[in-house]
């Protein structure tokens, strides 16, 4: 068993790598090689599709299978491939413009299907590739070339749009928390169907410090909660704070234990099947709340290219006959030579 | 009235006559009954000699309202037969279809032989012992007209018996209604005398059909079932994926019902993924194929480019339509041509051809099917819907003595190695996912021929557009010369067509071949590349004609390639041809040429 390749360096291709210096595609690489070489993937068995635009230049950092495609189209091939094959393991890589603006369609029927696959949206809320403009998930007021006098546009939320789409896997990471990123990305991995996951990734060039309201050293304890399935949702320098259900409303609110009789008993237990607490803690947003990290949502589904396979199979066990029999099917009649 | 032509079209061929059919219906799934835009019109053609086209002028008009009649009187010929169902002849209908007066009272019919039957009252009283409502029982008179015809020309009247068991097997009491009103106007029909002479029409059996298994198929039918066995012939799955446009649905209902037959079925969320995941899943190692219409086409664009650039088989199904945008849905076209030749950005050649019959779309999904996997490229297929909905006779062919071509993957060797090209075919090597050693990376971003790399290298840019053309420009060493289907091979005058024009002009130059006009018929089913000895051989005539279903498409291709001042026959009505078009236009230029 000398081939199979045990560090993340075994999953790296040949190619030099041609992110700006300091872009967060970097770490993500990273993580994910990090993640075949945990999860012990087969280089020969894994494919990474990807779109356009910068995270889409990914396949090719990667010792594996590759197909870099076209603008926003990775779901639907990373479809057709696991049709053909449903024994590949897949992962789509795309970025916010790629996945929720001009492949959002596809994003949406992807995760609506549930096909196995990773699905990975590096959010930056802004385009790298083409130099600046805003994208889908750019704040209202963002100054771009395009936007001069300010986005006006509302962001959509890449996991609130994955669970009313339907999805059955849907995470949050963050590039630079490379421990947390890289477990986020093992646990998709293991998850059989379309499992979802945005790294907020930091466009250095075109929108540096984006989330550093909750990414920076001193805001991340108090800005970020990172949930865990059967775990209390704590947060803050010394977990003081948590999270709980305001009586008689159905919104969250931020709690501090020991103040106005709070106790650990009144902190909400994160439930990773329960999908109104995934919306919940999707919906949340600074100032007032933190943002959530980790598995928001889990609840296994039927799979598509399973299903389809099931069909299949049972149809083709059965089968008795051949394609010379469809084409025999209902009336025919037969001429004789003699020209009676 | 589109189920009541196929069971007359069945009956027909059961009876062993030539036949060609045409479906002439609305876009609206229920068009309102009594309008003159919502008449669903079904013609045959048949007869005991080969047919050729669904003919052009009728001799038996069936009339079940007054909106059917003013729409297709125009087509029958003068002392033709109508039957009309005179219980729809009230005044709300009469002036629903527009007329002013009853036509069933002025003159408006005295140039043909009418038989006036209260058709709606006569299936009323025939379906009374089923205790239907009167909604349902006026819905099978369809049924009796179908009887009444089935008489005047001797047809059987079991296949249709059959069939409307099998249909209405959970409502058996629709189906003896319907029995029943096929039934009556048979007897009524019989034993009325309202045709000349009692006796209705004879129509032998067709003489010189080969032997056989024969039956009737649609070019949506025949199109399905030969990307199954083009695929299985390459030995490769079938992975079918398509968004719902009409009229090339048919395609993607006939080839879902083939589950058993290892074949997947993707109804995809727009015609963009259905052309992705074709790709994806050959890229993956089966065959991928998609299908559409015109503006599905035209979404497709792009990722058509992407195949063409990754170098991978992909088959894409053209069934095209009345145009520009949403145009006629249901209305035939063959103005997609230079969509299917031009129609991409960037230098994108690909492999187009084009079926001429419902049943040639057989043997056209077979050849696209094995020019795509032998030269690793995408082939347009071209259809319309005049092919894909109308019907013929088929000599049911034997697949196991088809001829199969087997891919070969690329399997083994310590890396993967894109320079390694067939010598002949200039294919790429075909590594799928899954092999070991051979992982390597793709795109729609140029490649390095020799690592395949991303390569913005100008020199590399050159060598891979050329290479591009030239594998696609080899494919004429792989296919036939080009024939001739009528005529001499040289002459004053020859017509040359492509797609399903074929029936008009092949019977248009065979009636004036027979008239002792010099007058030939070239059909071009590649459309690129071209056959290889295509130039000479139009060259050795004074003049060349080419009709088309467009403003001029192929003939752009002609004189493009070889600087002939070919002329044009154009449609862009939605309607095929008619033969006699095609004579008077042949009549024409011979004249011209005196």
């Amino acid at each position: 068993m000398t081939n199979i390749p045990i560090t993340a360096k075994d999953f790296a291709s040949d190619q030099e790598v041609r992110w700006c210096p300091g872009c967060g595609d970097y770490a993500i690489l990273k993580a994910v090689q990090r993640t075949m070489a945990q999860v012990e993937a087969k280089t020969e068995n894994t494919v990474f599709v990807s779109g356009i635009g910068c995270a889409a230049r990914f396949p090719y950092y990667m010792a594996t299978y590759g197909f870099h495609a076209i603008h926003g189209r990775a779901p639907a091939i990373a479809t057709g491939i696991k049709l053909a094959n449903p024994e590949l393991d897949v992962w789509v890589i795309s970025g916010d413009g790629d996945a929720l603006s001009i492949g959002g369609n596809h994003f949406v029927h992807l995760v609506r299907r549930n096909v196995d696959v990773q699905f990975l949206v590096f959010n930056n809320e802004i385009y790298g590739l083409t130099k600046g403009q805003f994208s889908p998930t750019s704040r209202v007021g963002t100054h771009t070339p395009s936007s001069p006098l300010g986005c006006i546009e509302n962001p959509v939320s890449a996991t609130l749009l994955a669970l009313g789409s339907g999805a059955h896997f849907v995470a949050r990471a963050i590039d630079s928390q490379q421990k947390e990123l890289t477990a986020t990305l093992v646990r998709a991995h293991g998850f059989k169907g379309t499992s979802f996951v945005e790294i907020y990734q930091n466009c250095l060039v075109y929108n540096d410090g984006a989330f550093s309201t909750f990414t920076a050293k001193d805001k991340a304890d108090e800005m970020q909660i990172h949930v865990e399935h059967g775990k209390p949702l704590l947060f803050g320098t010394d977990k003081s704070k948590g999270l709980r259900i305001k009586s008689d409303t159905l919104k969250l609110e931020v709690v501090t234990l020991g103040e106005n009789g709070i106790t650990s008993d009144d902190i909400l237990c994160h439930d990773e099947t329960d999908k109104a607490m995934a919306a919940l803690l999707a919906d949340m947003s600074e100032p007032d709340f933190p943002v959530a990290i980790g598995v928001l949502y889990c609840k296994p589904g039927h799979i598509f290219e399973v299903e389809i396979r099931k069909m299949v199979n049972a149809a083709t066990s059965e089968a008795t006959c051949n394609l010379n029999d469809v084409l025999r099917q209902g009336h025919t009649w037969s001429v004789t030579g003699d020209g009676d | 009235m589109q189920i009541t032509g196929g069971q007359f079209t069945l009956a027909t061929a059961v009876a062993l006559n030539n036949l060609s059919t045409f479906a002439d219906f609305p876009a609206e799934i229920r068009a309102p009954v009594g309008t003159t835009f919502g008449v669903s019109a079904f013609q045959i053609n048949f007869g005991s000699r080969v047919i050729k086209t669904a003919g052009d002028d009728f001799d038996v008009l069936v009339a079940m309202n007054p909106a059917a009649l003013k729409v297709e009187l125009h087509g029958l010929k003068t002392g033709g037969m109508i039957l009309v169902d005179t219980g729809s002849f009230q005044d709300r209908n009469l002036h629903r279809a527009g007329y002013d007066s009853d036509p069933l009272k002025d003159d408006t019919l005295a140039a043909y032989r009418v038989i006036e039957l209260d058709i709606s009252q006569l299936t009323m009283d025939a379906v009374k012992p089923f205790g239907l409502t009167k909604k349902e029982a006026l819905r099978c008179k369809n049924f009796w007209a179908l009887g009444y015809v089935f008489w005047m020309f001797g047809r059987e009247r079991q296949t249709t018996v059959d069939w409307l068991k099998t249909k209405f097997a959970a409502r058996p009491d629709i189906a003896d209604a319907n029995i029943a009103a096929l039934n009556a106007g048979h007897a009524l029909a019989e034993t009325a005398e309202t045709i000349d002479g009692s006796h209705g029409f004879i129509i032998p059996q067709a003489p010189d059909i080969p032997p056989g298994l024969y039956r009737t198929v649609t070019g949506g039918e025949a199109m399905a079932w030969g990307l199954a066995v083009g695929a299985r012939l390459a030995e490769l799955g079938l992975v079918f994926c398509s968004y719902p446009i009409t009229p090339a649905t048919p395609v993607l209902h006939t080839l879902s019902k083939m589950v058993e037959h290892d074949i997947v079925t993707f109804q995809a969320e727009d015609e963009i993924a259905a052309v992705c995941a074709a790709i994806g899943a050959s890229y993956a190692g089966a065959l991928g194929v998609t299908s559409s219409s015109g503006p599905g086409i035209s979404l497709k664009a792009e990722a058509i480019g992407l195949a063409v650039s990754t170098e991978m088989p992909l088959v894409i199904v053209n069934t095209q339509r009345a145009g520009p945008s949403t145009g006629l849905p249901t209305k035939t076209e063959q103005s997609d041509l230079l969509q299917a030749l031009y129609g991409r950005n960037g230098e994108c050649p690909l492999v187009v051809i084009a079926a001429r019959s419902p049943s040639d779309c057989f043997n056209m999904a077979i050849e696209a099917c094995r020019i795509a996997t032998k030269y690793m490229t995408p082939v347009l297929l071209l259809s319309d819907g005049y092919i894909s909905n109308a019907s013929e006779p088929w000599l049911i062919p034997d697949v196991d003595k088809l001829e199969a071509f087997p891919i070969d993957l690329h399997t083994d060797g310590p890396c993967f190695d894109p320079s390694v090209r067939d010598d002949v075919t200039l294919a790429k090597p075909w590594a799928i996912p899954g092999t070991p050693c051979l992982e390597h990376r793709i795109g729609g971003l140029e490649k390095s021929f020799a690592t395949g790399e991303i390569s913005y290298n100008p020199d590399n840019h050159q060598m891979m557009t050329d290479l591009r053309a030239e594998k696609i420009n080899g494919v004429v060493r792989d296919i036939p010369d080009q024939g001739i289907e009528a005529g001499a091979d040289s002459g004053p005058l020859v017509v040359v067509g492509w797609g399903s024009t074929f029936g008009p002009i092949n019977r248009a130059v065979s009636n004036l071949i027979d008239q002792g006009l010099p007058v030939s018929h070239v059909h071009v089913s590649n459309i690129w590349p071209l056959p290889k000895n295509l130039g000479a051989l139009l060259s050795g005539f004074e003049r060349i004609l080419v009709p088309e279903m467009n403003s001029g498409q192929f003939i752009k291709v002609l004189r493009d390639q070889f600087l002939f001042d070919a002329k044009g026959l154009n449609k862009v009505s939605g309607q095929p041809f008619k033969i006699h078009e095609v004579e008077d236009a042949i009549r024409t230029h011979l004249e011209a040429l005196k």
